[in-house]
């Protein structure tokens, strides 16, 4: 599961459209281990004097450069991963510099997206620390001439404390870049118990950037002569110019020309949406050229899309039969048989990601190379649609990643990336295009828009005997797939295949929907609506069964238990079942946890006399957060 | 220049003789570099681009050019130049950023609201604030080290 696959760009949008996206469980760890060939990417870690791995590099005077192989939006992945390494390092964490990695497949899987930097990356990174460390040992016990066992270290230095020596890591480096490289079998390393910074609280390596205005986002890049682009994309997905009169805008002072980008072909997947880019001397010129741009477009097939009536469609849809993804017991004889039913219909409508930094990319094409900075969770894709729309290799497309103004998703589909580049290749410029908020609001890649009916049959207690639930939303495979309409296992397994319930008869359906704007994921995707229905639909049942909503939900969840999900097309977030199995007791634990801190039951001091604290606390949605 | 707006920037004598509609943003961020000042919406809704006039909090993306004439301007790059603000010691002992975009504009926002009420309330800050968005919500924090920074400057 660790191999590096240098995956076509048609292998690349296939997997992300069997997976949903979420490419979990595969491509993680490096196994790559060399300096990169090419001058104009070598990390300082690249160059630097002992260089075991991708992740690390020690400098002669002590300085350690660590790789932040993953994007920063709010997480400080970009600090977290390099503390993991600095901890099995036994490094001191003042004299660490980090690297922000490019986009390149050397690093594994970068697509900054699914919560699981951590989790993924751990191993890896905790190896590459330990991997240098033990090199550093070597060298000293080498120089001393004492066994390797002899040897610890201590913040940054070798010590052989048998006789009181010690070597810091800079005077060793030199030696240490000598020996070879370790087998993974041969590191060994640290005891928890042993751990400086894992779990320690440690802040942020960008702390004081962040707080004074030194962090450069997207937003924030700049290259000298670069000009600035504001795009009027076309107003319905799928949209084609049919006439174009852009004489009031060239008029507009600083505003240089306008350049038209060809529509995409379907499927968008990650392509430009075409338009008219507006170039300028500034952003403000940019924006205030593209208000006076006259422009007729043919709306294509999704001109009629009208949200109220699709609301509609999918509202009827989720009413009938559909695809039946999990089902056990007799659900439709229990309904038959049952005194007492109870059924509802839910909706959520499009969601955007508004990340508070608007989607903005500089990109400069030059001597058939990309250099592309962008606020990006997936400088990998960056490289891909790059080199699909210019035509050039991969290799070719250098994606400088910057801090990101939030994400949620929407930054690691690198449509705004591409548009930079297609346009900096046409006027031979550096380009940097910028969204307004207008245009991430419109043209966004929206979470799904759904319907969901839920039906149970109760016994007289109240407590559901049988549990239908159907949901309809236009799935994400879309964008990959122009015929796609069902929700693919690796979406529908969020908050729906996996429906914890102990119940005796359960259906879980799903229904057909055509898309008619980017579908995309936001953090916790399918999660948000299913999540929505399930948990609003049980705390009505509590209602009608007059009992405490978070009692009824621990009674729904039942006994500690794992659940079986055989004959389930069941992905798991694309981790293996055996090493993260669905534990119920653990979902009761959280309920229990969320009852605890946030007070339940209990009357709050000031009851009403604030928005925030108006009646019992409620229950917050128990959803899983993937990115 | 006869038409030339005369103004500061952080203490510096400047002159602008563009559009007079240019938003304030625009002239910090793309003329000058100032690129600690953010733009988040364009319409002076989510005070990612918050800074001082004369001490006084203002949304740069809506503050025309030629509203300026005789104005001290103070952006983000200017405060703690020499030595961190007591407002930014507070946001990093607090470790209030996540992303961090928004967090010039908070801090330009916190030192205003500091300077007009000096040992504000839970519900002074809840006001004072309440026009400048987080997305990340790190509003906890925000109103913790507020605080903090209140008692620090007494």
């Amino acid at each position: 599961m660790s191999a590096i696959e240098n995956v076509s760009r048609r292998g690349f949008l296939k997997g992300l459209a069997t997976t949903g996206a979420l490419v979990l469980g595969a491509y993680y760890a490096p196994k790559i281990l060399r300096r990169h060939e090419s001058d104009d990417v070598r990390t300082d870690a690249d160059n630097a004097t002992l260089h075991p791995n991708v992740f690390v590099g020690v400098e002669t005077d002590g300085t350690v450069w660590i790789v932040a192989n993953r994007s920063e939006m709010g997480t400080v992945i970009r600090t977290s991963l390099p503390l993991v390494v600095a901890d099995e390092l036994d490094a001191d964490w003042k004299r660490v510099k980090l690297d922000q990695a490019i986009g390149d497949p050397r690093y594994g899987d970068q697509n900054t997206d699914g919560s699981h930097s951590m989790r993924s990356f751990f191993d890896v990174v905790r190896l590459s620390g330990a991997t240098a460390r033990l090199m550093l040992i070597q060298a000293a016990a080498q120089r001393w001439g004492v066994p390797v066992s002899e040897c610890q270290t201590d913040l940054h230095a070798v010590v052989h404390s048998s006789s009181g020596r010690h070597l810091g890591y800079g005077e060793l480096a030199t030696a240490a870049s000598r020996l070879p490289v370790p087998k993974e079998n041969e590191v060994q390393l640290k005891s928890k118990s042993a751990w400086r910074y894992i779990g320690k609280g440690m802040t942020s390596y960008d702390l004081t950037d962040l707080v004074t205005g030194k962090a450069v986002y997207g937003m924030d890049a700049h290259l000298d002569g670069m000009l600035f682009a504001s795009i009027e994309h076309p107003p319905v997905l799928g949209g084609k110019l049919k006439a174009i009169d852009n004489a009031e805008a060239l008029k507009v002072p600083g505003v240089s020309q306008t350049i038209v980008i060809d529509p995409f072909k379907p499927p968008p997947a990650f392509q430009p949406l075409g338009g008219v880019a507006v170039l300028a001397d500034s952003t403000w010129a940019a924006f205030q050229g593209r208000k006076k741009l006259k422009l007729d477009w043919d709306n294509g097939p999704n001109e009629t899309y009208d949200s109220d009536q699709y609301k509609k469609d999918l509202q009827e849809t989720a009413r009938k039969a559909a695809k039946v993804i999990r089902s056990q017991g007799n659900v439709a004889q229990a309904f038959t048989s049952s005194a007492h039913t109870f059924e509802s219909d839910y909706y959520v409508p499009l969601l955007a990601h508004a990340p508070m930094e608007p989607l903005v990319a500089l990109a400069e094409f030059k001597d058939g190379k990309v250099h592309a900075w962008a606020p990006t969770q997936n400088p990998q894709a960056v490289q891909a649609i790059v080199s699909s729309e210019l035509e050039i290799r991969k290799e070719d497309v250098i994606c400088h990643v910057t801090f990101l103004g939030g994400g949620f998703g929407r930054k690691s589909k690198p449509d705004y990336v591409a548009e930079a580049a297609v346009l900096s290749r046409k006027v031979g410029r550096p380009v940097k295009v910028v969204w307004t908020r207008e245009d991430d609001i419109k043209f966004d890649y929206y979470n799904a828009v759904a319907a969901m009916y839920m039906k149970a049959a109760l016994d007289s207690d109240g407590r559901p005997v049988a549990w239908l639930q159907r949901s309809v939303f236009p799935p994400i495979t879309s964008i990959f797939d122009v015929n796609a309409v069902y929700g693919d296992p690796g979406h529908l397994q969020q908050g729906w295949t996996d429906m914890p319930y102990a119940i005796p008869n359960l259906r879980i359906e799903n229904g057909p929907a055509k898309a008619h704007v980017r579908i995309g994921w936001l953090r916790s995707v399918a999660n948000i609506y299913h999540g929505f229905a399930v948990q609003t639909f049980t705390d009505e049942l509590a209602h009608r069964a007059k009992r405490d909503p978070a009692d009824y939900l621990l009674d729904l969840i039942g006994q500690p238990r794992t659940l079986n999900f055989t004959g389930v097309d069941y992905p798991n977030y694309g981790a293996a079942y055996d090493a993260y199995p669905w534990e119920t007791g653990r979902l009761r634990r959280v309920t229990e946890m969320v009852v605890e801190k946030s007070g339940w039951g209990k009357t709050q001091a000031g009851q009403g006399s604030r928005p925030g604290d108006c009646g019992p606390p409620q229950l917050p949605q128990l959803c899983c957060d993937c990115g | 220049m006869a038409n030339a707006i005369q103004f500061k920037v952080n203490g510096v004598a400047r002159s602008f003789d563009g559009d007079p509609d240019t938003p304030l943003l625009w002239y910090l961020r793309d003329a000058m570099g100032l690129t600690g000042t953010k733009f988040g919406c364009g319409v002076g809704l989510c005070g990612a681009c918050t800074v001082h006039k004369n001490d006084d909090a203002i949304r740069a993306c809506i503050t025309p050019m030629s509203s300026l004439a005789g104005a001290d301007i103070r952006t983000i790059e200017d405060i703690g130049a020499n030595g961190l603000h007591p407002v930014q010691k507070a946001w990093i002992e607090f470790n209030v950023p996540q992303c961090g975009y928004c967090q010039s504009g908070q801090i330009m926002q916190a030192i205003a609201l500091l300077k007009s009420k000096p040992k504000p309330t839970d519900e002074d800050i809840d006001e004072g604030m309440a026009a400048n968005i987080c997305r990340c919500g790190t509003y906890q924090r925000i109103r913790a080290a507020i605080k903090a920074a209140a008692k620090e400057s007494r």
